[in-house]
């Protein structure tokens, strides 16, 4: 058994009670993400503790983490660098600016620096195309990057800590 | 009667039951849209895409297999965009496709071969990169080799709906998407293997079959599985002598599509090194030599004769293995050839009092297709799913198809309860009290299968068959009995009848001088009282039994022999010989040959000579010979009278799904899977306790509603 | 405190939905009753179910989540007297690419739509309603819940609002990464846990949706319209824009424009117009070379198409679709081998893998055009990319096969140039 924070459990219960009557199933995908935010990744534990708590079996959580991309097995770097190259934002530098992250922190599409601090991701329209080309850290949304303000915002985290 | 429509598939004037699916309609007039996805029986998917087919006035194509017939709806299956939209789809689907034919253990039998054959082109256009995976093992008896799977998500239903285990799901998404087991990288479940004999292609192949011949090379011997007494029907595939593998490929028998993982796999039993090849006598020194079959029988002809002779005391202990013939020219030779009573079998429920509490009922056998077509099922002190996984399957499809009412009176929580409108929780001995309180539910229904497990008996089974009549309502009967032929045993006659002996006073007596055990271990758990009985056995392998005999004889096993066995709900199948190992005979033939050396005139021992004897003289046993023959099972007719009840024990074997008696333990594969660590109940029996996930929790009542 | 927008307003808007963006505190509920907030609520609540139904016939209004369907029409199909729950569902999964407007509804006005799904509660009989948000949009969905409990607070949702005797719950449902799930039923399937796997229709969500009961489901724009058009009438609303496609919508233009941004128009609203007048035309004095008119899954259309009015039937006439309102506008540097590229990649990335022609073929599909951006390019590819999209278009199980065929046949075919051009290149290169 696992538990989170008082924060998460809190939100937890009150999500459980928000599906109709026996169909605790509604809050598997929620779950999931939150946990994860909190955990790290997607862990076997994890997916039984949500199987548990949903009332399904860990093959119908485990059917339902392949599928969601924001859902990780692995862990992702603390700040999750996520630019948007799709067409809005590859008109106006996405690509580009993706380019400039793999560099910037010396990793590609899915992978995590050895610090463990940062971690980046090619994602897919993230619905800020009409402030393009945007990148998400976290769940912070950043508009109109260009490579400069992207160094800004990751030299700014790393100082951070 | 369902309304009727009329249509036409290709410019073809048909008429159907309104709201039946085309692909249905279509095949039942012989016009074949292919489909992968779609399987009858299971939950419509719509994926595969290739049922595409014109319906005039509808701007798209139609999908086939979900689309019910209405009036005046034109179809066309063979026009130049429907032909076009398949070959479409079969490209699509080879992009991905190893194209691995030439060593595929599907290739042949390959749905996905057939379908380029006749839809597809030869040739592809794809000329990237394919998606590559490794091959996956995810027990003794599955292997997934994902880049073969073409997702049309037959193994997931089968699992899920038909079996009522769920063990397979789909992880990732896209051309990623892939068939997962529930336990992340190996199976825990039935092992039954349905998901590998559903699968099209050959993307999940079997433990025992995989790389070991092709399909073509074999012969098919359609025969009935010897593992438990509900009688499905198995196709052996044989080659060289050799049974290749196991499965129920034309769908046929009682069983259509289902067969457990003994049914499937556990035939391997047949060519263990450890079974008996020669006739053996325990020589001077105690040990056992091998003789001749012609010494075997003029030793056994003279023992018997002399102790026929002096008046000796004869007991012989048939078996509920071996076929009806077998069983029938046993107890005639008893009776008949040695003059005694003392015949018995290992009894598995008590039929002696059942056929007595249902005496002067017409009609209140169930057979196995009963189960699926009640209106509703009560299952009282049985795990089914352990024991009779057929009947499990039955009851499970007859409510995800017709909505059946399924109620579980056990001591421990049960599949069953997964699909109950009802489950009961009962300690040992509450069974007909959680019964009763079911009564005015029941009364409610249409009609009712009782099965019910070996709790009840004697006074308790005339109990529940008097509560059966008192509802009003027409109400069948299962008494479950564990093996093969269990049934059959007590129908031709293996029993201590007009005060012959039982099993346990035949093996208490301190005078017997003769023990003639065809087929059973009836010396397992117990010690033989006489000292000076000669004993012979007629088996498999050397049992605890064989062990202490005398004289000990290579039988055949059900797999190479003719006859027909009966199964748990008396209905009468054919066996077919699939294969001969080498030095046994079929039991039927060493009786006849023993009788043959005594001088006794018991008739001819061929099976079908002895079945039609057996047809004339065993009540209830006038069973269709055209039935029997095609392959089919012919249900046997209660007995009416008055039947006394028997001595000795009545006990059922605690069996699991994955053992049956010493034949298991002869099995490689059933062994290696209750070592694996993924066997649902890792062969053992199946822990009750409330807390499963099955049960649903315990009431105060006792009661589990859900 | 008044937040900055995104991006400065046009004059030449018509600003009905987002009338109120702007404004100071503009999410809070008490803006929004200061400034028209369930005026329509209580006036819905005097009207029968029928009237508010037929009210929103009346305003000619389509859904805006992308296919377009007649909205009263929709809710005329859920069977109010059924005995089960009815839900509502707000699909807030915004994952077109192109499209971030109802982002903004959301942000600056989530009371609106909040009154807007509490007058079709009246009108269905539903009580309780989910909020399904894309995961990526987790502020919103954490706005969304500060929204939700001040309306709960100040009792405008939860057991009898304002004294009406009608209940209605809402909740918030966080995604977790997957376009196929803004489509209605692979949504439905992810609000009951599962894998966003499309279903198949019959039955329609409105007989048989969330938990096997009737539902409605419509886009976070469709939702917050529904005030103005109890409000003002449906009529009024009809008369903003042209026949059978009433009112204004919100357009998201994005791409080679001076002003990209969110803007409101009447359905009709000229695109020429809007693109150099609104969006403050193409940097550079370039030429326009194209335009995806609603999202990337509509058919593109070339300079010479874009003189037609912004609405449904409009570009359906030439064969293209208005969508969900993300209008993504190309110069004539715009390569499109890597516009069609990219957004293959997309489609193959999203299919959900269910039925083989959508599975395979868009992965089939990005192959061959990464092979071709690659300079990998062969003569016959072009064909090929046409004619393995027409075996995909009308043929998945779902409407993203379509999604992902549409632009590709319509860039192959209008657009064979770019192919050539790039084929001759890599002939020189192989040259050199
Ligand atoms: C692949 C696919 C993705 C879709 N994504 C969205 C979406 O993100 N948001 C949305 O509102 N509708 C989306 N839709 C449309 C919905 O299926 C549905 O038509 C719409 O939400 C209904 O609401 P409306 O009538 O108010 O437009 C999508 C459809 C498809 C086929
Ligand atoms: S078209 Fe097919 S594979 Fe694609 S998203 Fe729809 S159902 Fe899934
Ligand atoms: S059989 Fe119809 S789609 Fe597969």
């Amino acid at each position: 058994m696992m538990t989170f924070s008082p924060q998460l459990e809190q939100k937890f219960a009150k999500m459980l009670t928000s599906y109709p009557e026996g169909k605790k199933r509604s809050a598997v995908v929620p779950m999931l993400i939150y946990a994860q935010d909190e955990v790290g990744s997607i862990t076997s534990e994890l997916i039984d503790e949500v199987a548990r708590r949903c009332e399904v079996t860990p093959l119908q959580v485990d059917e339902v983490v392949g599928y969601y991309s924001m859902l990780h097995r692995n862990p992702m770097g603390k700040y999750h660098v996520q630019v948007c190259t799709n067409i809005s934002c590859l008109l106006v530098g996405g690509m580009e600016l993706y380019e400039h992250a793999c560099k910037k922190l010396g990793i590609g599409h899915k992978q995590v620096a050895a610090d463990g601090q940062f971690s980046l991701e090619e994602v897919e329209c993230m619905g800020a195309c009409s402030w393009a080309p945007a990148v998400e850290i976290n769940y912070d949304f950043h508009h109109h990057v260009t490579p400069e303000k992207l160094d800004q915002l990751i030299d700014g985290l790393r100082k951070a800590q | 009667m369902a309304e009727l429509v009329n249509l036409t598939i290709n410019g073809q004037a048909i008429q159907a039951e309104k709201g039946t699916l085309l692909i249905e309609v279509a095949r039942q007039n012989g016009i074949e849209i292919p489909a992968f996805c779609y399987y009858p029986g299971l939950t419509l998917q719509a994926a595969c895409r290739m049922c595409l087919v014109e319906v005039e006035k509808t701007p798209k194509l139609q999908v086939g297999c979900t689309l019910p017939v209405a009036d005046g709806m034109v179809v066309h299956t063979e026009s130049d965009t429907v032909r076009q939209s398949r070959k479409g789809m079969i490209e699509f689907l080879l992009t991905n496709h190893p194209l691995d034919c030439p060593v595929c253990d599907k290739g042949g039998e390959c749905e996905l071969q057939d379908m380029t054959f006749r839809y597809g082109a030869g040739e592809s256009r794809f000329t990237e990169r394919k998606v590559h995976v490794d091959e996956q093992q995810w027990s003794p008896v599955v292997y997934f080799d994902a880049p073969r799977c073409i997702l049309c998500y037959r193994c997931v239903r089968v699992c899920n709906e038909g079996i009522g285990v769920g063990a397979l799901g789909v992880s990732n998404r896209g051309v990623i998407s892939e068939i997962v087991p529930n336990r992340h990288d190996y199976l825990e479940c039935d092992e039954c293997g349905a998901c590998i004999d559903i699968c099209p292609v050959g993307a999940l192949t079997s433990g025992s079959y995989r790389y070991q011949t092709r399909p073509w090379e074999m012969t098919h011997v359609g025969t009935i599985c010897t593992h438990c007494g509900d009688g499905c029907r198995t196709t052996l595939g044989v080659r060289d002598d050799k049974i290749m593998r196991g499965n129920n490929r034309d769908s046929s028998g009682i069983n259509g599509d289902f067969l457990c993982i003994k049914g499937r796999y556990a035939f391997d039993f047949v060519e263990h090194p450890e079974r008996l090849q020669s006739p053996m006598l325990r020589n001077a020194a105690g040990e056992f030599e091998p003789i001749s079959w012609s010494t075997a029988f003029a030793t056994i002809a003279e023992t018997f004769t002399a102790v026929k002779a002096r008046r000796g005391k004869f007991g012989v202990v048939g078996s509920n293995h071996t076929t009806n013939e077998e069983n029938y020219f046993l107890q005639k030779f008893a009776r008949q050839g040695l003059g005694t009573k003392n015949i018995d079998h290992h009894r598995t429920g008590d039929l002696a009092t059942f056929f007595d509490a249902l005496s002067g009922k017409n009609a209140a056998l169930a057979t196995a297709g009963d189960l699926y077509t009640a209106k509703a099922v009560l299952v009282v002190g049985a795990d089914l799913a352990q024991q009779h996984p057929l009947l499990s399957y039955q009851a499970r499809a007859n409510f995800r198809h017709h909505n059946a009412h399924i109620y579980a009176v056990t001591t421990g929580p049960v599949r069953e309860d997964n699909q109950a409108i009802a489950s009961v929780r009962v300690a040992a001995g509450g069974e007909l009290a959680g019964v009763e309180s079911l009564r005015d539910k029941l009364k409610a229904e249409g009609d009712l299968v009782i099965v019910f497990g070996d709790s009840i008996q004697g006074d308790g089974l005339r109990k529940l068959v008097a509560f059966g009549d008192s509802l009003g309502i027409p109400v069948k009967y299962v008494c479950l009995v564990d093996y093969s032929n269990s049934r059959g045993a007590f129908d031709m006659g293996l029993i201590p009848r007009d005060g012959g002996m039982s099993i346990e006073q035949m093996l208490a007596a301190k005078d017997l001088d003769v023990l003639w055990v065809v087929g059973a271990n009836p010396l397992k758990n117990a010690a033989l009282g006489s000292t000076n009985a000669f004993v012979i056995v007629q088996d498999l392998f050397m049992t605890e039994t064989a062990n202490h005999a005398h004289l000990v004889l290579p039988a055949a096993s059900v797999y190479e022999k003719n006859g027909t066995v009966t199964n748990v709900c008396g209905e009468v199948q054919k066996l077919k010989q699939a294969v001969k190992v080498m030095g046994t005979k079929t039991d039927l033939e060493i009786m006849g040959s023993i009788a043959k050396e005594m001088n006794l005139n018991l008739g001819i021992w061929l099976p079908d000579k002895v079945f039609a004897e057996i047809r004339k003289t065993v009540h209830g046993y006038d069973v269709s010979l055209p039935v029997v023959d095609t392959g089919g099972a012919a249900p046997t007719m209660p007995l009416n009278g008055r039947v006394p009840a028997l001595p000795g024990a009545i006990q059922s074997a605690g069996d699991t799904l994955f053992t049956s008696g010493s034949m298991s333990r002869y099995s490689k594969i059933l062994n290696a899977v209750i070592e694996s660590p993924g066997g649902l109940y890792g062969g053992k029996e199946p822990e009750v306790s409330a807390q499963s996930p099955t049960a649903s929790g315990q009431m105060p009542g006792g009661t589990v509603q859900s | 405190m008044a937040k900055k927008l995104y991006n400065d307003p046009s004059p030449l808007e018509t600003r009905i939905l987002s009338a109120r963006f702007g404004l100071e505190n503009s999410e809070s509920l008490t803006t929004y009753l200061a400034h028209d907030g369930f005026k329509a609520f209580r006036k819905a609540r005097e009207m029968k179910p029928e009237q508010i139904i037929e009210e929103v016939k009346t305003s000619a209004l389509r859904g805006r989540g992308g296919a377009g369907f007649p909205t009263g029409l929709k809710w005329s199909f859920v069977p109010r007297s059924s005995p089960k729950p009815k839900y509502i569902v707000i699909n807030a999964d915004e994952s077109e690419p192109g499209t971030c407007k109802d982002r903004l509804l959301m942000e600056y006005d989530p009371h609106q739509m909040i009154e807007g799904i509490l007058i079709a509660g009246l009108a269905l009989d539903a009580h309780k309603g989910y909020l399904y948000i894309r995961g990526e949009y987790r502020y919103l969905i954490d706005h969304m819940d500060r929204a939700i409990a001040e309306a709960y607070a100040q009792g405008y949702l939860g057991k009898n609002i304002l004294g009406t005797g009608f209940d209605f719950d809402l909740y918030t449902h966080s995604g977790a990464g997957a376009y196929e799930c803004g489509e209605e039923t692979a949504l439905l399937d992810s609000l009951e846990g599962k894998r966003g796997i499309p279903r198949m229709k019959p039955p329609f969500p409105a007989v048989a949706g969330a938990w096997a009961s009737p539902t409605l489901l419509n886009n976070v724009e469709t939702f917050s319209a529904i005030p103005a058009i109890i409000r003002d009438g449906g009529a009024a609303f009809a008369a903003l824009g042209t026949p059978k496609n009433g009112g204004t919508r919100l357009l998201c233009v994005s791409g080679h424009v001076n002003k990209p941004g969110v803007y409101e128009v009447p359905l009709g609203y000229p695109m020429l117009k809007f693109i150099e007048e609104i969006a403050g035309g193409i940097p550079g004095g370039k030429k326009l070379k194209a335009v995806i008119p609603g999202g990337s899954s509509c058919p593109i259309l070339k300079a010479d198409e874009c003189d037609i009015p912004m609405d449904y039937d409009s570009l359906a006439k030439i064969g293209s679709m208005l969508g969900s309102g993300g209008m993504v506008v190309m110069d004539e540097t715009t390569d499109m081998v890597k516009v069609a590229l990219r957004i293959m990649r997309f489609y193959a990335h999203e299919s959900c893998g269910w039925c083989i022609p959508c599975r395979e073929g868009t992965t089939w599909l990005r192959k061959i055009l990464q092979r071709f951006d690659e300079g990998g390019g062969r003569h016959e590819d072009v064909a090929l990319l046409g004619e393995l999209s027409k075996n995909m278009l009308g043929r998945t199980f779902c409407a993203l096969g379509d999604a992902a065929a549409m632009p590709t046949i319509s860039i192959v075919d209008k657009f064979a140039d770019d192919f050539e051009k790039r084929l001759a290149r890599d002939r020189q290169m192989v040259a050199v």
